[in-house]
């Protein structure tokens, strides 16, 4: 399928890219069914993405989500942020990812290289509670401003802790 | 990149710096009826222009992706419908096409087919309901009357193909729960012979009306620079004049089998949204016409789920008959289905533009992380800007044009 080599090729060229740019910032490099997910340290993600826009035709910015991991198999408790990219031009999509440990979970604000970033990364310091600097307006978006947890983290109970009028002894929880 | 049509008279002198002027606070919303959801916009008021405005989301924001976390992938397709409910096919289609990503399965082609007939006419029943509305907010009542009487002969086919109407939970993962009807075969041929006089009377009250005409060109018009900044998708895109469709960009779903085009608009500005959507229906009812005759030529004319027994319930008489589907339809209901560890990201081409489902396993019953880029959310970021400087009535306008659901919106 000679579409799919070119893709292989693209992905190729965007990870030697990094690799050359930053020669220690990419940590990992792999490949999820249809598209390449490249990890690269913390500091070295605003940089990359300012990079893959500029230089390698990345126009637009598809996604910016938070992710957490909590502590297990060896790995230390720690956030990501997940961003996926899509050159319009080559009909090429890819994978960025970037982890930070719990204690300064902060990284730099995407929205001057895309505005779109501005109620993603809101969405992210919502429910992970990863800040943004430099952000205009980092606060809540959709839950109300005085939640006191980042919800979507893992150790966050999807029944609300603090109800007494239900007693759940009967239902094993 | 094409500069939008924007006559002077659209734009209003903002205030500037040192310059003493009163200026009043408008609260639009949560509950008006012109924002068609809940949904509040604070706007500063010069008079009848608005000098800035500040949303505030999240009204009925449901945690559909915590939700996910503790749920076995069937169902979180409940979750999905709930996402656009103008258009919940598309939206169900879309998750159950991520998970067959993630597992590695191949649907046959008759459910491509099957898929793409439900899909479209979702697009159209979403595009309907946008489209009509604008009318109504431009004061044109009729339209909106007569369309969506059609738009319950699309609600009729859905519940002949599942049983629901609106959240309709429609399919599966590897296909859909049963084959299609013979009362839905018939429906959706009645649909495709009478639609188009009804779609060409609608247009005919709104297209080329000149009191339309002028309330709408020039109207929120957006620049295509812009647009991709905030990363629009869809119909809004388009509108802007670029030719974007995930449909054609990434085909899922057999969609490079046909033969459709991708209307584009010029100035973005609320005239080309409505024109674009317009001429979206056409097409939509272009690619419905193609999928029945090819599923008419299939000499398979019975399949219409892959072969996959351990996501796909079995029929009940075989599951009290049969042990092998009887572990089956245990394993399916208690969420027990083997699920390999993994990322994968699919997207659809949604009512509003680029639907996405990242989702994340790693190998348990539920997913670790799923992340749903709504169209809604990210294009609704520009609105400020968009309405700048223009009055209150043709903000509610451009609002309706751009399309915003409050369920896909807050999740």
């Amino acid at each position: 399928m000679p579409a799919f080599t070119i893709q292989a090729e693209r992905d190729q060229l965007v990870v030697d890219r990094l690799r050359a740019a930053f020669p220690d910032g990419v940590v990992a490099d792999e490949q999820f069914h249809d598209m390449r997910c490249i990890t690269v340290r913390k500091e070295v993600l605003h940089p990359a993405l300012r990079l893959l826009r500029d230089e390698l035709d990345f126009n637009f910015l598809t996604t910016l989500c938070g992710m957490h991991h909590p502590a297990g198999a060896g790995a230390e408790e720690r956030l990501g942020l997940v961003v996926h990219l899509n050159s319009f031009r080559h009909r090429h999509r890819i994978r960025l990812k970037a982890y930070t440990a719990m204690k300064d979970p902060v990284f730099p604000t995407f929205t001057d290289l895309w505005p779109t970033t501005n109620w993603m990364e809101r969405e992210a310091w919502d429910f992970f509670g990863i800040g943004f600097t430099g952000h205009p307006d980092l606060k809540r978006i959709l839950n109300m401003e005085d939640f006191p947890a980042f919800p979507l983290r893992k150790d966050y109970p999807l029944e609300d802790p603090t109800r007494e009028d239900k007693d759940n002894s009967m239902f094993g929880r | 990149m094409s500069t939008p049509m924007r006559p002077d008279h659209w734009q209003h002198d903002l205030v500037k710096a040192g310059e003493h002027k009163e200026l009043n606070v408008l609260n639009l919303g949560p509950t008006h009826p012109a924002t068609h959801g809940i949904f509040q916009n604070v706007l500063t008021m010069d008079g009848e222009y608005i000098q800035s405005a500040e949303q505030t989301i999240g009204y009925i924001h449901r945690a559909f992706e915590k939700l996910a976390e503790r749920r076995p992938f069937y169902q979180i397709t409940t979750l999905t419908d709930r996402l656009n409910y103008c258009s919940s096919p598309i939206n169900n289609m879309g998750w159950h096409m991520t998970v067959e990503k993630l597992l590695g399965i191949q649907t046959p082609e008759r459910v491509d087919y099957l898929r793409i007939i439900a899909m479209e006419l979702a697009r159209i029943a979403d595009h309907i309901i946008c489209n009509a509305v604008i009318g109504v907010d431009t004061g044109a009542l009729t339209g909106f009357t007569y369309i969506f009487q059609d738009r319950e002969l699309i609600y009729d086919i859905y519940e002949e193909i599942c049983g629901a109407r609106l959240t309709t939970n429609m399919g599966r993962i590897g296909g859909f729960e049963r084959d299609f009807s013979e009362a839905a075969w018939r429906k959706i041929r009645h649909f495709l012979e009478h639609f188009p006089k009804k779609l060409k009377e609608f247009e005919s009250l709104l297209v080329r009306n000149r009191i339309f005409m002028d309330r709408t060109i020039g109207c929120g018009a957006f620049p295509l620079d812009r647009a991709l900044a905030y990363g629009f998708t869809g119909p809004n895109l388009r509108a802007c004049g670029l030719d974007h469709d995930v449909r054609v960009m990434d085909p899922y779903c057999s969609y490079e089998k046909f033969d459709f085009t991708i209307p584009i608009g010029t100035g973005g500005d609320t005239y080309d949204r409505f024109m674009v959507r317009q001429r979206e229906m056409w097409e939509s009812l272009s690619i419905i016409r193609q999928a029945v005759e090819k599923c008419d030529r299939l000499a398979d004319r019975t399949t219409y789920k892959a072969d996959v027994p351990e996501w796909v319930l079995p029929p009940k008489e075989e599951v009290y008959n049969e042990m092998e589907a009887l572990i089956y339809h245990f394993k399916i209901v208690m969420g027990e289905s083997e699920v390999p560890a993994g990322e994968v990201y699919h997207c659809v081409e949604g009512g509003n533009g680029e639907l996405g489902f990242y989702l994340v396993s790693d190998g348990g019953r539920t997913p670790f992380r799923l992340h749903f880029r709504r169209p809604c959310f990210i294009y609704y970021q520009a609105f400020p800007e968009m309405v700048k400087g223009i009055m209150l009535s043709d903000a509610i306008l451009t609002m309706s044009s751009m399309n915003v659901i409050a369920g896909e919106l807050d999740a």
